[in-house]
């Protein structure tokens, strides 16, 4: 029988008492192999979303097949066959790392022989070999992260969940990450469905993004594609004078939509330029502190399909 | 060994190495209950003058009461682990294994048990270097050290229970004078029947603990004493299935996995 790697969802609800719809009906596919990036603001429902698909979560409606096997009726298959690094990386700050691959080593069941072997590796594997025998309690974030990472994989899980595992980490650290995950996706094939609310980690790293809000997927496809439905680039001005705001904002009308985010921004019409902006506000005399021409990016995806930024997004959730 | 095995080893194995990282988790019960039993011995001396006194040692008599107070601390201590286990998040990732709930409880469990019984060891330890002569010999100690594998269960049941019901350390904590409550309200410090006082009489006798301590009691300054031990055994028999029953119940409500 062929493997089956991939993630099948269709019409998944899921409701709280007395709360609204966390997710309202997602349909998604995630293809063997592929790097699926779950894109959304906070309470947005994707980490919802993952607790239903990695089991921990019955669903309200709706089904969900994870590595061929339905979440709901196969449970305890689902779970062989995955590993999930959830929001919070859950560790015991009195273990040590290489306490917690063996305790995991022993609860995933692997033979006596292969525990050993699989704790040094995956220890290598992440960077914490020397790190190994410190308590988790004084590792950083980054550290905790990795071995998060290299529990969800120590019974070779086909399916991987990443719940917004960078969220928290310095440049440095993200960037280590990206490249492991990357590497198993490309190296060993696994299937990776990674939420996050940064942009540029979904646009760097996942094949194919689902942009979720309110519960719904609002968007899907390619970095790239959804890049490029939204197809024309901004123009972002600074006046040098504040009380050349106003000029600035009915001269940037002339060559397209304003953004609608509070900024001098206009997204450019077709077939204008940054020179012909340039041009027209050197013409009626304004100053500028800075104009910069930006192609779009995810959140202007985000901010094409729900009328707010994706940061915007965040702070109105915590309000 | 099989699977299930395994996995109860390596979950009692955390919960014993969590201990006993935790200097702040391992010693108090192990020193208080002895504080108290020191501090209540030479004080409450004269006491063994009293007609009927069961023997001429206080400290003989006291020395049952650290087994049952030391079986509430490490109650509460393995109650709140698991508890910040579900608040961490910790619980999540052990669901996310094959680890079954019923090898995650006898896991926990187990680990509370060997630490009673490593407590158990020391009251022992304690109590022939201050010169008490156990009444029931070495094979007494071996039911004494039975007996508190078998209270700790009880114990740490209860405490896994009120862990998976309330999901939070401090709700566990809070029932810890509530417990104690239980203790003093018993025949710690005073033979049932010579306490004078009808209506704390009457409450130490419907007091299950009162039972326990007895049948440990009976171990150091008795002998084999059947109607003590079948009391002891049978009543910590009976709190240990209904907290077992319970906490077993409110895992399949916690972990909620499909």
């Amino acid at each position: 029988m062929a493997v089956d790697n991939s993630i099948v969802v269709e019409g998944l609800v899921r409701e709280f008492r007395k709360g609204p719809r966390a997710v309202d009906g997602i349909d998604l596919r995630v293809e063997p192999g592929e790097i699926y990036g779950f894109l959304g603001p906070n309470g947005a429902g994707k980490s919802t979303t993952v607790l239903m698909l990695t089991t921990l979560l019955p669903p309200t409606a709706g089904t969900a097949r994870v590595a061929g096997f339905d979440v709901v009726k196969e449970g305890p298959k689902v779970r062989g066959s995955i590993g999930a690094a959830l929001q919070e990386a859950a560790l015991d700050q009195l273990l040590t790392g290489r306490d917690h691959l063996r305790l995991q080593t022993m609860l995933q069941g692997l033979p006596r022989e292969e525990r050993r072997s699989r704790t040094v590796e995956l220890l290598e594997r992440v960077g914490l070999t020397e790190a190994a025998d410190r308590k988790v309690g004084g590792y950083s974030g980054g550290m905790k992260r990795r071995l998060d990472l290299a529990l969800a994989l120590v019974h070779r899980p086909r399916v991987l969940f990443l719940d917004e595992p960078t969220t928290g980490l310095d440049p440095q650290s993200r960037t280590a990450l990206w490249e492991e995950v990357a590497r198993l996706a490309r190296e060993d094939g696994v299937t990776v469905f990674l939420t996050t609310q940064y942009l540029e980690e979904a646009d760097v790293l996942a094949d194919r993004v689902g942009i979720i809000d309110h519960g719904r997927i609002v968007a899907e496809g390619t970095p790239t594609d959804l890049k490029a439905e939204i197809g024309r680039p901004s123009v972002h001005a600074i006046a040098a004078r504040s009380q050349d705001e106003g000029r600035i904002v009915e001269l940037l009308r002339r060559y397209g939509e304003p953004l609608g985010n509070g900024e001098l921004a206009v997204r450019l019409e077709t077939g204008v330029g940054l020179a012909d902006v340039v041009r027209g506000l050197d013409q009626e005399g304004i100053a500028l502190d800075d104009v910069e021409l930006r192609a779009p990016t995810l959140d202007d995806v985000f901010l094409a399909k729900t009328g707010r930024t994706l940061e915007g997004a965040e702070e109105s959730e915590e309000a | 060994m099989s699977v299930a095995a395994v996995q109860v080893g390596a979950v009692a194995g955390r919960s014993i190495k969590r201990t006993l990282r935790q200097p702040a988790m391992s010693v108090p019960p192990l020193v208080f209950p002895v504080a108290l039993m020191l501090v209540n011995s030479a004080g409450l001396e004269p006491s063994t003058l009293l007609p009927g006194f069961p023997t001429t040692s206080f400290l003989a008599f006291a020395l049952a009461v650290p087994f049952i107070q030391g079986a509430l601390f490490a109650t509460m201590n393995a109650g709140t682990e698991l508890a910040r286990d579900i608040q961490t998040g910790f619980l999540n990732r052990l669901s996310l294994t094959s680890l079954r709930g019923s090898a995650l409880l006898a896991g926990h469990l187990a680990g509370v048990v060997v630490l009673g019984i490593a407590q158990a060891v020391f009251y022992i330890a304690v109590g022939l270097i201050l010169g008490v002569n156990f009444a029931s010999g070495p094979a007494g100690i071996v039911v004494l050290l039975i007996f508190s594998a078998l209270v700790a269960l009880g114990f740490g049941a209860l405490g896994a229970f009120l862990a998976l019901r309330t999901g939070t350390g401090e709700a566990v904590q809070s029932m810890f004078p509530l417990l104690f409550v239980f203790l003093f309200i018993s025949s710690m410090n005073t033979p049932r029947d010579l306490i004078a006082v009808d209506w704390f009489r009457f409450l130490a006798s419907i007091n299950p603990v009162s039972y326990l301590i007895e049948c440990v009691r009976s171990l150091i300054i008795t002998g084999w004493d059947a109607r003590a031990l079948a009391l002891g055994f049978g009543i910590a028999m009976i709190i240990a299935v209904v907290s077992l029953v319970l906490s077993a119940w409110a895992l399949t409500r916690r972990m909620t996995r499909t």
